[in-house]
């Protein structure tokens, strides 16, 4: 059953004055429930003003979003009950911070919730723990965080509003390598532990190949391709034109393909490569 | 937010806005001058078509220069209503204990015109000239204060830094109250109490980030020597040409007719039987 549906989305920013600009243009695609889609493009393609759309955070200039088959708009007053289900993490989100300590922040959603206040307290303590927000760091000032700390408290706080479908706009951007990693095994525990519907925006190809299990890829304002990872990262030469990239390990495997090896193209993972190359050391007995 | 139209530059390359923008400004200030001397309706007459004329020049649309009044029309109405009722005069007629006056109507005419036509020169000026442009013309205009001492270069820095802001501001505001929108903030119901409480959300992070925005910025400006002492050189130097001596030309001559123009009380709303 598909969960999220769009359809003739078209948004133009500033309408009617000389700055009028569209950002996206008669977008059409539909999500999986329990899928985990990877949205990349190049910068300015229309990523961040698509995804506002999805929780009604931004209004179409023209076109429908639907979930579970209904217009997220066709009554506006419940606009802010569809917000909990879509949950949505900005670009930056450590900048929305504002509460004295860690824990009444992440509570900030829940609290807007209506819920009980046992029930917002076990809903921060879990999304904390599932973002690695430790127990110590719950009483201290967010504003005393660093960075990477930060970013995992404002995740914390959409996910302790559980919804059932969280889009991600670039949550690892400007993480080190193992904060992003960590950052994006706790969303794909988040996903697979409640079957929530996800869509992560990122620039990392190895990220959405590692994660999604398919991809959107936009380009000024428009869907250039959709399909399942192996689909679209077969398409190479397609995704360059787009000024955007295979994930590293593919490009290696390509090369190893076109140097005369029998190894297999369709290697999108570290793991994936590893795997095929031991088989071909095994076949060739240089192991056992 | 998206309505902020106040100091919103709208590029173009008309006669306005390739004007000189310390003639602009003075342009206005002239302007600003004859509103006051005007004393009939013919003469607001005049004055709207000369602001009518610099529109339709400059294309910036008639929409846009509406617009800008709309912050204003609270003001405009409260005046006019004190002006009708509280104008000693001819009765003109009675409301429980107020009585309205011609002399009084004739008056909060008078005052909305002027306010109305002030404010939409100004606004002509922010929608034509950039506010780098702005602000470096005001410099300049107040380059002989410097003698006196005054921190010319540096209020202009300010300013500029300022206007500069503005928008980033604006669009920063914008960004946190999405943000909090998408945690369930609401900031549309409830009593003044509530809706004041809503806003927490949003200044905190405002001010932090402002903070934040504000050291970087003078870390940058120090990291690129930026000094107050010492003379300045520009990139854009302002120079006169023709089609600025012109429209100071026009501004200025409308000074006498409309110093003429009074004396002669031309289409007064008064009943001359009154008057
Ligand atoms: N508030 C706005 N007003 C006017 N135009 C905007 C606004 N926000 C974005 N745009 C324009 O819309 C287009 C799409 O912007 P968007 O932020 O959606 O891109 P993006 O794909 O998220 O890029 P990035 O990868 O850099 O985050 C851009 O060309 C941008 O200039
Ligand atoms: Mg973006």
């Amino acid at each position: 059953m598909s969960r999220l549906e769009v359809k003739g989305l078209t948004h133009v920013y500033s309408k009617g004055t000389p700055f009028e600009r569209t950002a996206i243009e008669d977008l059409n695609f539909t999500v999986e429930s329990g899928g985990f889609v990877g949205i990349i493009g190049h910068t300015g393609s229309g990523k961040s003003t698509m995804v506002q759309h999805l929780n009604g955070l931004m209004k179409p200039t023209s076109g429908q979003v639907l979930l579970d088959g209904k217009d997220i708009w066709e009554k506006p007053e419940e606009i802010r009950a569809l917000r909990f289900r879509v949950g949505l993490v900005f670009q930056y989100p450590e900048y929305q911070l504002f509460e004295e300590t860690v824990y009444k922040d992440i509570s900030f959603g829940p609290r807007n919730m209506g819920l009980e206040e046992r029930e917002i307290d076990a809903r921060v303590r879990e999304a904390a723990l599932l973002c690695g927000v430790g127990d110590e760091l719950l009483e201290r000032s967010p504003f005393e965080l660093s960075g990477g700390q930060r970013r995992r408290v404002a995740i914390a706080g959409v996910l302790a509003m559980q919804p059932e479908v969280l889009i991600m706009d670039e949550p690892t951007a400007g993480l080190d390598p193992r904060g992003r990693d960590e950052i994006l095994s706790h969303v794909h525990r988040y996903h697979e532990q409640r079957g929530a519907t996800v869509l992560l925006v990122s620039h990392s190809m190895e990220d959405v190949a590692r994660h999604a299990t398919s991809v959107l890829v936009m380009e000024h304002g428009k869907i250039a391709m959709h399909g399942s990872v192996s689909e679209v990262f077969s398409r190479g030469e397609r995704l360059s034109e787009l000024g955007l990239a295979v994930p590293q390990v593919t490009a290696v495997f390509a090369r190893l393909a076109r140097a005369g090896l029998p190894v297999p193209t369709d290697v999108f993972t570290v793991e994936q490569g590893e795997a095929a190359l031991r088989r071909l050391l095994r076949e060739r007995g240089v192991i056992s | 937010m998206k309505d902020i139209t106040l100091g919103q530059f709208f590029p173009g390359d008309t006669l306005i806005h390739r004007l000189d923008a310390r003639v602009k400004l003075v342009l206005v200030i002239l302007f600003i001058v004859e509103l006051f001397l005007v004393k009939t309706l013919c003469g607001f007459a005049f004055m709207g078509v000369l602001l009518a004329l610099a529109v339709a020049i400059s294309k910036v649309p008639p929409k846009m220069m509406l617009r800008s009044l709309k912050p204003l029309l609270l003001l405009l109405a409260f005046t006019s209503v004190l002006n009708l009722f509280y104008t000693k005069g001819d009765p003109l007629f009675t409301i429980w204990k107020l009585t309205a006056s011609w002399q009084g109507l004739e008056l909060a005419l008078f005052m909305m015109l002027r306010i109305s036509l002030l404010i939409m020169a100004s606004s002509l000026l922010t929608y034509t000239t950039s506010p780098i442009m702005l602000t470096d013309g005001m410099e300049r205009l107040m380059g002989p204060l410097k003698a006196l001492h005054v921190p010319v270069g540096e209020l202009a820095m300010m300013m500029t830094i300022a206007l500069r802001f503005i928008p980033l501001l604006v669009e920063e505001t914008d960004k946190i109250m999405s943000a909090q929108k998408a945690r369930g903030a609401d900031f549309e119901s409830g009593g003044v109490l509530k809706r004041a409480k809503a806003l927490i959300p949003i200044l905190v992070p405002l001010f932090v980030s402002s903070f934040r925005r504000a050291d970087e910025l003078a870390v940058a400006m120090e990291c690129r020597c930026y000094h107050t002492s010492g003379p300045r050189s520009r990139l854009k130097v302002m120079k006169m040409c023709f089609r600025d001596y012109v429209a100071l030309a026009v501004m200025l001559a409308a000074i006498p007719a409309i110093l003429l123009g009074t004396n002669q009380v031309l289409f007064s709303i008064i009943p001359s039987a009154l008057g």
